[in-house]
């Protein structure tokens, strides 16, 4: 049993809030839940929905069909009731619109009549929730507690909001009852209802990050506001800085003078800090760049999702230098891996990048509690034992790793880095053997980057014939696929890379080697993993499938195509 | 520790002789030996340009890093550290020119640092182009009908911006330049100090002797007044004056932000196990 529900509207009518508060409701009642964001690039009206999947376990993606649609305009209705399921509901306000031939379907609910007698029109999707809980067979209490918690301090809010919610409740209750049955709840332990964007932003404050510096660019901005609203209770800065040139620079600064430093941002931001990537790869400055994708060239679709940036990121920067590549592939395992990149930044004193996208960034899910303990906080600085003084910052060592210390940690000590070429001091040389043996002991850090790779994750049928690969926020959705082709009697299994650079490849060897098929899945049009693949290991994946119009992919069709392709 | 001015002088310099950054630099070192700064305490930031080559002749932790870049890595490393010395000293192209957007900003955000500019009027290192300082008329290899357009004021610029440190020196007046350098250093905020030296290369309009003949030092006694600080930046021709124009404090970056009392960000102990209770905000 399952519940699908879908609640679309214009731009500003305050859907976001209130089925945050339903999400985490559900949460709390043990409900595993995944709750996604259809936005466009504007303030107000236009076409929003939001899809909330309520499923056993912890579902992993939404899907299309749609059991109650929430129709705050007649649009809503117009654009998603031909994925209505035959038994689903429309929950609409019978003021705006009416469902000729489709009366059946319909719960009337004055929305806009009820919020406007509970306190204001901004809460008819107030009322709408009341309506839609009768239909789920719930009660109101646990989203009123929440209204309360949320709306403390705000006079009269949650009061208003709760009026709202119990004319809806109430109003719909006067027409239908419970018509889903709700999934079994888990009993495995509370669990978070949280975003992409939180997750990393969580992870990055646990991981010891005390400087954010970034410009605000969708899908990333969320990483800004969930820190910033950590300061001053948590020891971080947050600065926004005027363009990203300074927001990665800035973050050097700091990150030379002894802290964790971050910024985030989106390609076309990005594209604005290659120079700062490349300085953090010559100077030997630790930096985590969280990249949240979404679909260019230039400015694309903004609120949309892409996976396009892989090959730009595995680039970036002029020069050649050692960096590490990683993605967000679950709300369960990002939180661990940004804190990985942290640790491979400051072990290999290079730039370490953590690639999100719009799907993941403000994808909610339920997941359970993070172990803080399995985090890591080694800065991997030089004892006063270690070092040769006078300390020269680019001592050539095996590892390519040069003994750090910080400016100011040592008395008689002086930390100098530069973006000339420089020999061991740190000044500037011209002398070609010097050049040698610099850009040798700089590259000779990515043995040991590789070492510290995880191989893809594999997941599905032991001995599979056909084989499904992917990275990044697609991981969710390749697994349910995954799971209905075993279902279909095809042995199958997915093999998905959260780190990526250096590529990880001993289970691609063994695998590809075995399967009958193998599929690439990405979200962007130039195959851009299956390409990587290929040049690094010299393997070839028979198939991509590829999408590449801003949306994330629905497991059907990645079944569909899989099953067209045998 | 108590240093002497030539402990700080160190490395072998590649600029051509008769430069001003020689006095600049010997200026720098006088300024930190009198103030008893010791080198492990004091960072300099630059970006690229000769100027900004001073981070391998004065002995002091130094990020040279990209070119017009110098003032946000300064400002990261005062956050993270603030009780490192922070001085940024970079030549005018890399200061107003590629760095200009950071110029105009930082005077807003008000770090607690010295921001040393190296004027010369012309762009050095790569062989004699206009900077955004140079005198309308300058011909140059690829200014060559003339700079056409008026030349940036930075001290009018940050007056106007709301600096709270202003002034200009010459490189050929040196003590000046070394006590001016010592109130920035000093001074609480963002402190601009604009350097004219001569460029014996690339810039033969405004040499030595053309800025010898021209600069003065007018009485200042308060330089509180904004408008006559105005006045001052705008005097430029037959006139020079030199100076600290303006000097009035306000609230730095760093005071504005609470996390930043107390210890330095990079001093303070972390255990990621002590901040499981953030997950509270999502149950």
């Amino acid at each position: 049993m399952e519940i699908n529900v879908l609640i679309g509207g214009a731009a500003g009518q305050g859907m976001e809030t209130i089925m945050n508060l339903l999400g985490k409701a559900l949460v709390r009642e043990d409900f595993g839940l995944i709750y996604t964001k259809d936005y466009m690039s504007r303030v107000r009206g236009g076409h929003n929905f939001s899809r909330l999947r309520i499923a056993p376990g912890q579902p992993w993606t939404t899907v299309e069909s749609i059991d109650v649609l929430v129709a705050l305009n007649e649009e809503t209705y117009r654009k998603h009731s031909q994925n209505l399921v035959p038994s689903g509901r429309v929950i609409y306000d019978p003021e705006l619109f009416s469902l000729p031939g489709d009366e059946s379907r319909g719960v009337p609910v004055e929305l806009k009549k009820l919020a406007e007698e509970a306190g204001g029109r901004v809460m008819a999707n107030t009322v709408a929730v009341g309506a839609l809980l009768v239909l789920m067979g719930l009660e109101t209490s646990t989203v009123e507690e929440l209204l309360k918690d949320t709306f403390a301090g705000k006079e009269g809010v949650a009061e208003k909001n709760i009026k709202a919610l119990k004319a809806g409740y109430d109003s719909a209750a006067r027409t239908c009852s419970a018509c889903f049955e709700l999934p079994a709840k888990n009993q495995d332990g509370k669990k978070l209802f949280i975003d992409g964007n939180q997750v990393v932003g969580m992870a990055a404050l646990a991981s010891g990050c005390r400087f954010l510096s970034a410009y605000p660019m969708t899908p990333a901005t969320g990483i800004m506001n969930y820190l910033a609203s950590k300061s001053p209770d948590y020891p971080v800065i947050v600065e926004q800085a005027e363009d990203e040139i300074a927001a990665i620079n800035m973050a050097l600064g700091a990150a030379y003078a002894g802290v964790r430093a971050m910024t985030c941002t989106s390609g076309g931001g990005f594209s604005l800090m290659a120079e700062g990537v490349s300085l953090a790869g010559m100077t030997e400055t630790p930096l985590v760049i969280v990249v949240g994708m979404r679909p260019g060239p230039a400015t694309g679709l903004p609120t949309r999702t892409e996976q396009a940036d892989l090959e730009f990121i595995l680039h970036s920067g002029h020069g050649e230098f050692p960096r590490a590549v990683l993605s967000a592939t679950s709300h369960d395992d990002a939180f661990y891996r940004l804190n990985k990149a942290f640790e491979l930044a400051d072990r290999y004193q290079t730039p370490v990048f953590f690639l999100t996208d719009q799907n993941f960034a403000d994808t909610h899910r339920s997941v359970g509690l993070y172990d803080f303990s399995r985090l890591g906080y080694n800065r991997f600085l030089a004892a006063e034992s270690n070092f040769e003084k006078p300390y020269k910052r680019y001592r050539i060592t095996e590892s390519g790793i040069s003994p750090r210390i910080l400016p100011g940690q040592y008395e008689g000590e002086t930390v100098l880095i530069d973006s000339d070429e420089h020999d061991e001091k740190g000044n500037i040389i011209e002398d070609a053997s010097t050049r040698r043996t610099m850009v040798d002991k700089r590259m000779r850090k990515l043995n040991g980057m590789a070492e510290e790779m995880d191989e893809p994750d594999l997941y599905g049928d032991p001995h599979p014939e056909v084989l499904l690969i992917g990275w990044g926020s697609t991981y969710g959705v390749i697994r349910e696929a995954v799971d209905a082709l075993i279902a279909r009697g095809i042995k199958s299994a997915m093999l998905h890379f959260s780190d990526l650079w250096p590529l990880p490849q001993k289970r691609l060897h063994s695998l590809l080697a075995e399967v009958k098929h193998s599929f690439c899945i990405e979200n962007n049009a130039g195959g851009q993993l299956s390409k990587l693949i290929r040049r690094e290991s010299g393997l070839s994946i028979n198939s991509n499938i590829l999408k590449y119009d801003g949306r994330p992919f629905l497991p059907d069709e990645i079944v569909k195509e899989v099953q067209n392709d045998l | 520790m108590t240093c002497k001015a030539e402990d700080y002088m160190t490395g072998e310099t590649a600029w051509c002789p008769g430069c001003g950054n020689y006095d600049i630099r010997e200026a720098l070192a006088g300024a930190l030996a009198e103030l008893g700064l010791p080198p492990h305490q004091v960072l300099l930031v630059s970006g690229i340009g000769q100027a900004a080559k001073i981070p391998h002749y004065i002995k002091a932790n130094g990020f040279n890093g990209l070119h017009g870049r110098a003032l946000p890595p300064a400002v990261g490393a005062k956050v993270a550290n603030k009780d490192l010395t922070v001085i940024v000293e970079s030549g005018d192209g890399d200061s107003y020119g590629e760095g200009g957007n950071h110029f105009m900003h930082n005077i807003r955000r008000n770090p607690d640092l010295a921001h040393l500019v190296h004027d010369n009027q012309v762009y050095g290192l790569t062989k004699g182009q206009a900077s955004p300082t140079s005198e309308p008329g300058m011909k140059t290899g690829v200014q060559v009908e003339g700079v056409t357009v008026p030349a940036l004021n930075p001290l009018s610029l940050a007056l106007v911006m709301g600096a709270g440190f202003v002034a200009r020196c010459f490189s050929g007046e040196k003590d000046h330049l070394k006590a001016t350098m010592k109130a920035a250093i000093n001074f609480p905020g963002y402190a601009l100090v604009d350097i004219l030296q001569p460029c014996v290369s690339f810039n033969k309009v405004n040499t030595h002797g053309w800025y010898k003949n021209r600069v003065y030092f007018p009485e200042v006694e308060a330089p509180q007044d904004w408008a006559k600080a105005m006045d001052l930046s705008r005097q430029w021709g037959d006139q020079i004056p030199l100076g600290i124009f303006y000097n009035k404090p306000h609230q730095t970056f760093g005071e504005s932000r609470a996390v930043l009392k107390g210890e330095p960000l990079s001093n303070r102990p972390f255990n990621p196990e002590e901040l499981s209770s953030l997950q509270n905000d999502f149950l």
